[in-house]
């Protein structure tokens, strides 16, 4: 913008100061250096200036960058030279040059916030007058056509409400992060179309999600896109699997995820829009939707969201350190999830017995027959997480333990054996085989104090270079 | 007033797909049959394979190294190169 000589204020009729300093810009704009008032709220004040510019759209104070009312500049060959923030009596006269200004008001009051840098109102002026762009098309919703019901129509939710991504939302989403909007993460299957930066942030805002999740759902994308996760197998399956998002380190507490009482359940704003998130990717960029390429069978209800994070203040490593990471770092992993099944146990107080009760309750997961495939996630709960660490056993130790009570003869997992048709070949018998391969059982832990039950999550049967492996990555903040 | 959102979508697919041109008859050409390394997929190709043999048309057979992704590049240009059309079998 150009911007003439001479003095430039502005105010605010809302703010004290600006109300204070009244009388000065009335004595200021009788003065020989050209006076011009921009005021924010209401352009009868000041009164008896002569030249008060109406700026309650707020673009002159956006580009003048005032976040202080009154603020006072000078203006020499179209340049700014001078800055006076607040009333502060001895600046105002150097700026001006005047030599008295003010004589009964105090030496010093500080200003208010200009009404350009309230809250909310920084990303609607950037858009307006700013340098903002998206590449995304844009689509207007008719002013008699129902907003959420408009998303509906268009085929972009998961059957749940969705917030309209509107370009002030993306844009406060797109600012949580230091990534080019423009950035192409990977190949979104099953359509195998380009996911930007910018579609996952349209698809974030319409989660839910507050822009601090950002880091977190990009992470979550990129982890997805892994060609190890297998995403797009894992998409299209008739299984009932679907991706869950695990979160490990300080993003945990920095945007107030729950590891405690109903980490698997629903109530918790980050949790529950990080794991959509990543779902309305698949659906929208991708386009992986039910019916279409998603042929699952009967699904599960992890497929609207399913995440949660560790609880790290256990005496066990996490699951990011043992992928790698260090408690300081946080770090997102995907992994093929289907329901949860329950895990009860309130007598065993030794971890012997705990770990030959777990494994019983693993040796049915899909089917008792069943060895070698698919993984699965064990989420330890308090109480029975204080049974391991009362004897000193590490999240190591105990997974060992349990893999040592899943080794089975083949005899029982051949088809017929125990009258039950289903089975292994023949062939296995005479072999010893583990319910898990050898690195399909991953304990995590999380719940709330009381209870002595834990979670098995089981995964996508599909596993290793032919299906799916966990992914993790580092969350960027 | 209305309001305004950004395509959530890859943008990319059309509204509509359209077919490839289905060939007029198969007399003459080489027809491929794509496996997809699903349990049971070549019981039943088998039996397609047989048909197709019985009408007099040459096949040939190619098989997905895992049903869980889409066939790796080369295999689709070798059975673009080697085919007229091209069948892909499931069974489960």
């Amino acid at each position: 913008m150009d911007w003439s000589d001479g003095i430039i204020a502005v105010v605010k009729q809302d703010c004290p100061t600006c109300v204070l300093v009244e009388p000065v810009l009335q004595q200021l704009s009788s003065g020989e250096t050209p006076l011009t008032v921009y005021v924010q709220d209401h352009p009868s004040f000041p009164s008896n200036v002569s030249r008060v510019i109406d700026d309650c759209s707020l673009e002159h104070s956006y580009h003048l960058n005032i976040e202080t009312v009154p603020t006072l500049i000078k203006i020499e060959a179209g340049c700014e030279v001078e800055r006076a923030i607040g009333w502060v009596k001895e600046e105002w006269c150097e700026l001006t040059g005047a030599e008295t200004l003010g004589a009964d008001l105090p030496d010093f009051r500080p200003g208010c916030g200009s009404l350009s840098v309230a809250p909310g109102m920084v990303e609607k002026l950037e858009l307006r007058y700013g340098n903002v762009s998206f590449c995304s098309r844009r689509i207007v919703i008719a002013e008699l056509e129902d907003d959420s019901e408009a998303c509906f129509d268009r085929g972009w939710s998961d059957g749940l409400p969705v917030v309209p991504p509107t370009e002030e939302r993306v844009y406060r989403m797109l600012k949580a992060c230091r990534r080019d909007p423009a950035e192409i993460l990977g190949a979104m299957p099953p359509d195998l179309v380009s996911c930007t930066v910018e579609k996952v942030a349209i698809n974030a805002v319409m989660a839910g999600c507050k822009p601090e999740y950002f880091p977190v759902v990009l992470a979550t994308v990129e982890a997805a896109l892994d060609p190890a996760f297998g995403l797009h197998g894992l998409l299209a399956t008739t299984f009932f699997s679907g991706p869950m998002v695990i979160v490990n380190g300080p993003v945990r507490e920095s945007i107030g995820m729950n590891w405690k009482g109903n980490a698997l359940g629903q109530g918790n704003r980050a949790n529950a829009t990080i794991g959509r998130a990543l779902q309305l990717v698949v659906r929208n960029v991708g386009g992986g939707r039910p019916g279409g390429v998603d042929q699952a069978t009967l699904g599960n209800p992890g497929k609207y969201t399913f995440c949660f994070a560790e609880d790290e203040s256990t005496p066990w490593t996490t699951l990011a350190e043992q992928r790698g990471f260090t408690r300081d770092q946080s770090a997102v992993t995907v992994i093929s999830a289907d329901g949860v099944q329950p895990f009860v146990d309130q007598i065993s107080r030794e971890p012997e017995g705990l770990v030959r009760s777990m494994a019983a309750s693993l040796r049915v997961v899909n089917n008792v027959k069943s060895a070698g495939a698919p993984d699965a996630i064990f989420v330890v709960s308090p109480e029975h997480g204080h049974v391991f660490d009362r004897a000193g056993w590490s999240k190591e130790q105990t997974t060992e333990a349990l893999q040592r009570e899943l080794q089975i003869p083949g005899e029982q997992l051949v088809r017929g054996a125990g009258g039950i048709p289903p089975g292994m070949s023949d062939s296995v018998k005479g072999m010893v085989l583990g319910k898990f391969r050898p690195e399909g059982l991953r304990l995590v832990r999380a719940g709330g104090e009381a209870g002595l039950f834990s979670a098995i999550i089981p995964g996508w049967p599909a596993i290793g270079e032919m299906g799916c492996d966990p992914v993790t990555k580092e969350v960027f903040v | 007033m209305s309001l305004t959102v950004l395509d959530p979508t890859g943008e990319k697919q059309a509204a509509r797909r359209a077919w490839l041109d289905r060939p007029e008859k198969l007399e003459g050409l080489t027809i491929g049959i794509l496996d997809i390394s699903k349990t049971k997929g070549d019981i039943f190709l088998d039996r397609i394979d047989e048909l197709l043999q019985q009408q007099g048309l040459k096949t040939k057979r190619y098989i997905k190294p895992t049903f869980t992704r889409p066939a790796p590049l080369e295999l689709k240009q070798q059975i673009v190169r080697e085919c007229d059309a091209v069948v892909e079998g499931l069974a489960d």
